[in-house]
């Protein structure tokens, strides 16, 4: 096979030099190993960020596993690492983000319905789309000084559930309309001109028909926004989220009328990697511990989330054809 | 016979590109009328115009009247939600909602608020029937429409359209994704359907202008060029152009 | 058939408009903010000090306010991460994009994902527990707290970026590119470097100050294990602080509103925002551009 080509340059070009034959079969030969060795090098650079993500889990899991347990999950932080556990934590995390996805879901999927459906191709629609990229790569502690700024200042909140979900929620919104707006590109034109020969306005159109085949999508999407919010520390810290918190915000529910209580947002809170944050600070070995085990309970979700989003893309991706 | 459309001097732009020059005609009642013509020449964009779905392409201008039913569809007042539900249509490519088969029926009711449930069954059963389809998904209403054949979907599609009660059905070269058996069956269809409806298809396929229609009209780059009853245009057409195109010599 | 006036249509589409407005209102409210309490920490500081002054100590008894060595904290920092990054995520997209099988690139980009995934509070402890103690014993003089260390580990976190969107980038570039240089017998090397690196270049461009950005605004992972030494070195062994860092630092303790302390950290802040947000949009303007060129 070599043999041919190479016959067939030289019958190409006529009798080449001596030293310049040579040379071009050196660089050939040259030429191959460097693709030779770059497949090499290529695997291995692509393997190392799985090998680093490996021997992170298992550090971590070495570390931690042993103080796993339930007295670890319903102990509020302590002095003593050994009965410190991350009760308000979870509970402190749980409230934020039901109340972030209540606030971040319908105002990301509205803007995204207007940008994709409603909006006229002009000016205002690029400013908002620049707007929103760019919103997308401000570092999270800026949201943080924003949230400490507006929130907890100026409307007063103070160092409340509500003040670290609303910030936590304009962090998150731009990823949800970009992932939003992705989700209704799919969609195809031919459902809307379907629905609209029928006769249905516009947001007939995109509720009864738009929306919910573009839902798998929306979800998969905010489903990853959220599980980066899980782990969201610094703008929680800059708004002045507690490090060392041993009650829980007020039940929403309670056994008196009115059954109903939203006191609990107004309560101070801690969340999951912020008292993570708190143990690695500490210079005491047992308080390692202690953030290895919590650690293993915030990947566990974080993975969890993933693996929910990565599950339900893949199952509508396969089902829906058009 | 009475007169549904009366086409006056319509003139279609996308941008700078004149699709279609002063067409005039008028599209009887309770008929089957086909537009047939080589790919580009504008009928597709001269069906869309009937009910306005051309209104949603942002660069889309139209100059010259539409009456229908002696109303001028495109003047301001029209409420052209209303107008879509008296003219329903059919596209190219099935297109049925990704949901089942029974709430493909149902969209056009529920939409104007008809929401009992004896009326909505009664409408799915009549219109299956009506688009005959009905024997075959009968058992299966709570299945995915995405579960059915091409042929189906489209019939489907027309059960859709059916349901709403139209005035007009708009076919937009219903057949071309379909293979002959599925094809034969939706012309079956639309010919039982002109006893209650005003059809206009747009086809490239001439001998189903010949077998479906009554009347036709041959467009070619954006021009009417000819418009007579079906006998006659593939018998013996006024136009040279009309009779090169009807007997295969291009196209 | 005569017009209606739908107001409930109306209705719906100006509160769509509100929420897609809504993400304006977030940037004025972070300039807003940013600019108010900027503006009266300058009333106090002569911003001539803040851009050249060699020390920053506002919470030391004798108070100097030059953002200088933050931000020489965070350069360090930024540039260790982008030496480990730039490479192997420059490397694993070539190799994704012109070299692995589908099967392999299907199972591999998910698992980069995952790298992506994993809180950045945890890469800190990493960094802290795991390689600091690691590199200790390599490199002698490297205290506790360092640049080097949670440089590293912010660099791999970066890479899924860095790989993801340059193969993609590649990923884009037209077969028949690859197939007139591969017609003249060269090897799928020479056309990774020859014509698919060039012609992807301003994609990958904008992935590498999309990372950039990422570790200047990265906080976590510096605030834990980098130290809290604001000091004007490119030494990567000893304690530094960053920006952010400092940040977290104030944010922790008990700063009274209105002190001099407090308004630090928005002139801080500010001072990050500008920068991050000429990173992301020069990155913008390159995929754009990409984009136009290719899709």
């Amino acid at each position: 096979m070599s043999n041919e080509i190479k016959g067939s340059r030289v019958r190409g070009q006529g009798p080449a030099p001596a030293g310049f034959k040579q040379g071009s079969e050196v660089r050939r030969a040259l030429n191959k190993f460097y693709d030779r060795a770059f497949s090499v090098v290529g695997l291995i650079a692509t393997m190392v960020g799985l090998a680093v993500l490996l021997t992170l889990l298992i550090d971590v899991f070495m570390d931690g596993a042993s103080r796993l347990g339930w007295q670890f999950l319903t102990s509020y932080p302590s002095r003593k690492p050994e009965q410190a556990g991350i009760l308000s934590a979870w509970v402190g995390t749980v409230w934020v983000m039901a109340l972030t996805f209540i606030i971040a879901f319908p105002l990301g999927v509205a803007a995204a319905v207007y940008l994709e459906e409603y909006s006229k191709k002009n000016w205002l629609r690029d400013f908002i789309e620049i707007n929103i990229a760019n919103l997308a790569g401000v570092p999270s502690i800026i949201y943080g000084l924003l949230g400490l700024g507006l929130f907890v200042r100026a409307l007063s909140l103070d160092r409340s559930v509500i003040s670290g979900s609303a910030t936590i929620a304009l962090l998150v919104l731009p990823i949800i309309i970009l992932s939003t707006r992705e989700a209704l590109k799919a969609i195809p034109p031919s459902i809307r001109e379907a629905s609209y020969a029928l006769g249905a306005s516009k947001w007939q159109t995109i509720s009864y028909q738009v929306l919910p085949a573009a839902m798998p999508g929306i979800l998969t999407g905010t489903i990853l926004a959220m599980s980066r919010a899980i782990g969201e520390t610094a703008p929680l810290i800059t708004i002045g989220a507690l490090t060392y918190v041993a009650f829980l915000p007020t039940s929403p529910i309670s056994s008196e009328f009115p059954f109903l209580s939203l006191r609990g947002l107004f309560d101070a809170f801690s969340v999951l990697p912020i008292q993570i944050f708190n143990w690695v600070s500490r210079p005491q070995k047992g308080f390692f511990t202690n953030a290895a085990a919590g650690i293993i309970v915030l990947l566990i979700i974080t993975f969890l989330m993933n693996g929910i989003a990565v599950w339900l893309r893949h199952k509508y991706q396969k089902r829906i054809r058009w | 016979m009475d007169i549904a459309f009366k086409i006056e001097k319509l003139n279609n732009f996308y941008g700078n590109k004149h699709a279609l020059k002063q067409v005039s005609f008028d599209i009887p009642a309770k008929s089957v009328t086909a537009i047939i013509g080589p790919s580009g020449c504008g009928k597709s964009t001269f069906i869309r115009c009937l009910n306005r779905m051309n209104d949603l392409i942002p660069v889309f201008k139209l100059d010259g009247r539409i009456l229908y039913d002696g109303t001028d569809i495109y003047s301001k007042d029209i409420d052209v939600i209303d107008l879509r539900r008296r003219i329903g249509m059919v596209f190219q490519k099935p297109n049925p909602f990704p949901k089942s088969i029974y709430e493909n029926i149902a969209y056009g009711l529920k939409i104007q608020g008809i929401n009992k449930r004896e009326v909505l069954d009664k409408t799915v059963e009549e219109s299956l029937k009506k688009a005959a389809i009905w024997d075959e998904v009968k058992e299966r209403l709570n299945d995915s429409a995405l579960s059915l054949s091409g042929g189906q979907q489209q019939r489907l599609c027309i059960a859709r359209a059916i349901a709403v009660e139209p005035e007009v059905i708009l076919f937009d070269e219903p057949c071309s994704a379909l293979d002959p058996i599925a094809t034969a069956k939706i012309e079956d269809l639309i010919i039982k359907l002109k006893i209650d409806y005003t059809v206009v298809i747009v086809t490239h396929n001439m001998q189903q202008a010949a077998r479906v229609s009554d009347q036709t009209a041959f467009f070619y780059i954006g021009e009417m060029i000819e418009y007579d009853k079906t006998d006659k245009m593939f018998t013996n057409p006024s136009n040279k152009l009309t009779e090169d195109y009807v007997t295969g010599r291009f196209g | 058939m005569y017009k209606r006036f739908r107001v409930k249509e109306k209705i719906i589409e100006g509160a769509l408009f509100l929420s897609a407005l809504s993400s304006v209102f977030v940037t004025f409210g972070i300039i807003a903010v940013l600019f108010f309490e900027t503006y009266e920490f300058f009333k106090e500081v002569s911003i001539i000090d803040f851009l050249i002054d060699t020390q920053w100590t506002p919470l030391f008894a004798e108070k100097h306010f030059g953002i200088l060595p933050l931000f020489a904290g965070t350069f360090l920092s930024t540039a260790i991460a982008m030496a480990v990054s730039l490479p192997i995520g420059l490397i694993s997209a070539i190799y994704l994009s012109e070299y692995a099988s589908e099967k392999l690139r299907t199972a591999i980009k998910p698992i980069l994902e995952v790298l992506a995934a994993v809180p950045t509070v945890v890469y800190g402890y990493f960094a802290l527990l795991f390689v600091t103690p690691i590199l200790q014993k390599l490199v002698s003089g490297l205290s506790g707290f360092n640049s080097l260390s949670p440089g590293i580990v912010m660099g791999i976190m970066i890479i899924p970026i860095i790989a993801s969107l340059s193969e993609d980038a590649m990923h884009a570039v037209p077969m028949s590119l690859r197939e007139g240089a591969l017609a003249l017998g060269s090897t799928k090397f020479q056309v990774s470097i020859k014509v698919v690196l060039p012609a992807a270049f301003s994609g990958i461009a904008a992935s590498f100050i999309l990372g950039v950005s990422r570790a200047v605004g990265e906080t976590m992972i510096v605030a834990i294990a980098a130290g809290q030494q604001p000091r004007l070195t490119l030494n990567p062994l000893v304690p530094i602080e960053t920006v952010t860092a400092y940040i977290v630092q104030v944010s922790l303790g008990d700063t009274p509103t209105g002190t001099i302390e407090y308004k630090t950290i928005f002139a801080a802040g500010m001072s990050l925002f500008v920068v991050t947000f000429f990173l992301n949009m020069i990155s913008y303007w390159l995929k754009k551009r990409f984009r136009e060129e290719y899709e």
